[in-house]
């Protein structure tokens, strides 16, 4: 009955139910639970390069750690993630979004050709980063898609400003937060449609966008074809995939992906950016990602030649106030010294960073650790949290260099 | 607010090859943990998910997937339900 239900969906579909399945990533990050690591494998979604499949359907796939070399991720390498399986295909030529909501003066709909030519295009370079990446290392686990490092990407994403679009509907006195909606939903009527709101302050500064270009080309079709809600500084939740509407709205949103979903305890992170409008005594919605870095070229228990300058290159990146410095230890964190900055790409981006030094034979533990114009900075210790969020613990990899 | 005006074609479930091949562990109850899961997600949520819930936290996650997700599991089937991702996934 199973399999059969299987095969109705596959036919359902009209997809070709070919295509390789590659040997699983091996490994993984080391702390992920078991289960995961068994049955994380390489699959190639329609479009993408082989990513690292967590969860086939919803599909969600995570970048592997060997492009987070590059400044910008290949739309084709950038990671997807969907709460819900009903996923259209959505046609940009018949798309449009609609503005409305009880605190809008009025109704209004723009279809793609619109947006590009009523209003100011814009540019910006933000890192795209799941509230969940490095779920998996959680201590304890906790459940959830169980990522490693690579539920990020860094992008160029060109729209136009939403508060140019909500101006055009008209914004009433007394308006509180903006809410989004995306053509992705659920299999049964049951389940709660995927919608998020931001703060009204949120929804009118100059660089939250509804973006229709990546890096320079229309958005794959996995990360929210023909336009979606780019929220610079904020974590990936918000940013909302195949965009259909957005709702002006007097009143607090309180819908399942608001409360309880995508929650952290208040007062336990240092994040300035408050969500005052959905704050409860215990805990608040997750707002901008925490200081982070990450290693990009160095692999746990690998050798590297001694006596030679040995690279230790990476990234770091925070919810958009910039990157002052990063510090990195060679010897499990007793002496600190300064990495150099690659290219400023903008305070939303991450940051390229690489440090050299030249190694006796010997064992080495290498960490990371990035501090922000404001002067937060990252953690030793996990912030543990039910759902896995705000994962800025300073990596530990060891090394042996011969 | 879903789905408003927009030629959409929809692709139910897309279910991709891999997803085929998953095999469940072997223990009383999997016929009908597959028969009900599969309906809204693939099994390997199972197996990610895994082994570090006990039972407690099996019994919130199909709790969740009843209550707020909307699955249609009859109230019977949930126990077995448990009682299976205890057994084979549980810690």
């Amino acid at each position: 009955m199973t399999i059969d239900r299987r095969r109705f969906l596959a036919t359902a579909a009209g997809m070709a139910v070919a295509g390789p399945t590659l040997a699983a990533p091996g490994g993984g990050p080391a702390g992920l639970p078991a289960g995961a690591l068994e049955s994380a494998a390489w699959d190639t979604l329609p479009g993408k390069q082989p990513l690292i499949k967590r969860s086939w359907r919803p599909p969600n796939f995570e970048t592997p750690t060997r492009y987070f070399g590059e400044a910008f991720t290949p739309n084709d390498a950038f990671f997807v993630r969907y709460h819900l399986s009903n996923i259209p295909q959505v046609d940009a030529a018949g798309w449009a979004v609609e503005i409305g909501g009880d605190a809008a003066e009025k109704a209004i709909r723009f279809t793609l050709d619109q947006l590009k030519s009523d209003f100011e295009a814009v540019e910006i370079a933000a890192l795209c980063q799941c509230s969940g990446n490095r779920r998996g290392l959680s201590d304890p686990h906790v459940p959830g898609v169980q990522w490693g490092y690579g539920a990020m990407g860094n992008a160029r994403w060109k729209g136009v400003r939403l508060k140019d679009v909500l101006a055009k509907a008209g914004i009433k006195a007394g308006a509180l937060e903006v809410a989004f909606d995306g053509a992705d939903g659920g299999l049964t009527e049951k389940t709660p449609d995927f919608v998020k709101s931001i703060p009204l302050w949120k929804a009118l500064d100059e660089h939250t966008l509804i973006a229709w270009e990546m890096n320079g080309e229309p958005l794959p079709h996995w990360n929210g074809y023909p336009a979606r809600i780019v929220v610079p500084g904020w974590t990936a939740t918000y940013w909302m995939k195949h965009l259909t509407s957005i709702a002006i709205l007097s009143q607090p949103f309180k819908g399942f992906w608001m409360t309880p979903a995508y929650r952290i305890p208040k007062g336990r992170f240092p994040v300035v950016d408050r969500f005052l409008s959905q704050e409860t005594d215990a805990n608040t919605p997750i707002t901008e990602m925490v200081v982070n870095s990450l290693v990009t070229n160095l692999r746990e228990g690998m050798t590297y030649k001694a006596n030679s300058p040995l690279f230790v290159r990476g990234i770091a990146w925070d919810g958009g106030y910039g990157i002052s410095r990063v510090e990195v230890s060679r010897d499990g964190g007793k002496l600190w010294e300064l990495a150099e900055l690659g290219a400023d790409l903008g305070r939303f981006s991450w940051r390229q960073w690489s440090f050299a030094f030249v190694p006796k034979p010997g064992d080495y533990v290498v960490m990371a650790k990035a501090t922000n114009r404001i002067g937060a900075t990252q953690t030793f210790d996990l912030v543990f949290n039910p759902a896995g969020y705000h994962n800025n613990v300073v990596q530990r990899i060891p090394i042996v260099c011969a | 607010m879903r789905h408003l005006l927009i030629p959409i074609l929809l692709i139910a479930g897309v279910a991709r090859a891999g997803e085929d091949a998953i095999e469940l562990k072997e223990a009383p109850g999997r016929a009908l943990v597959e028969a009900n899961c599969v309906a809204c997600h693939s099994l390997d949520y199972i197996q990610m998910n895994s082994p570090f819930l006990d039972r407690k936290g099996w019994e919130a996650s199909v709790n969740k997937m009843i209550k707020v997700m909307g699955a249609p599991v009859k109230e019977e089937d949930a126990k077995a339900i448990v009682d299976y991702l205890h057994a084979a996934y549980g810690k």
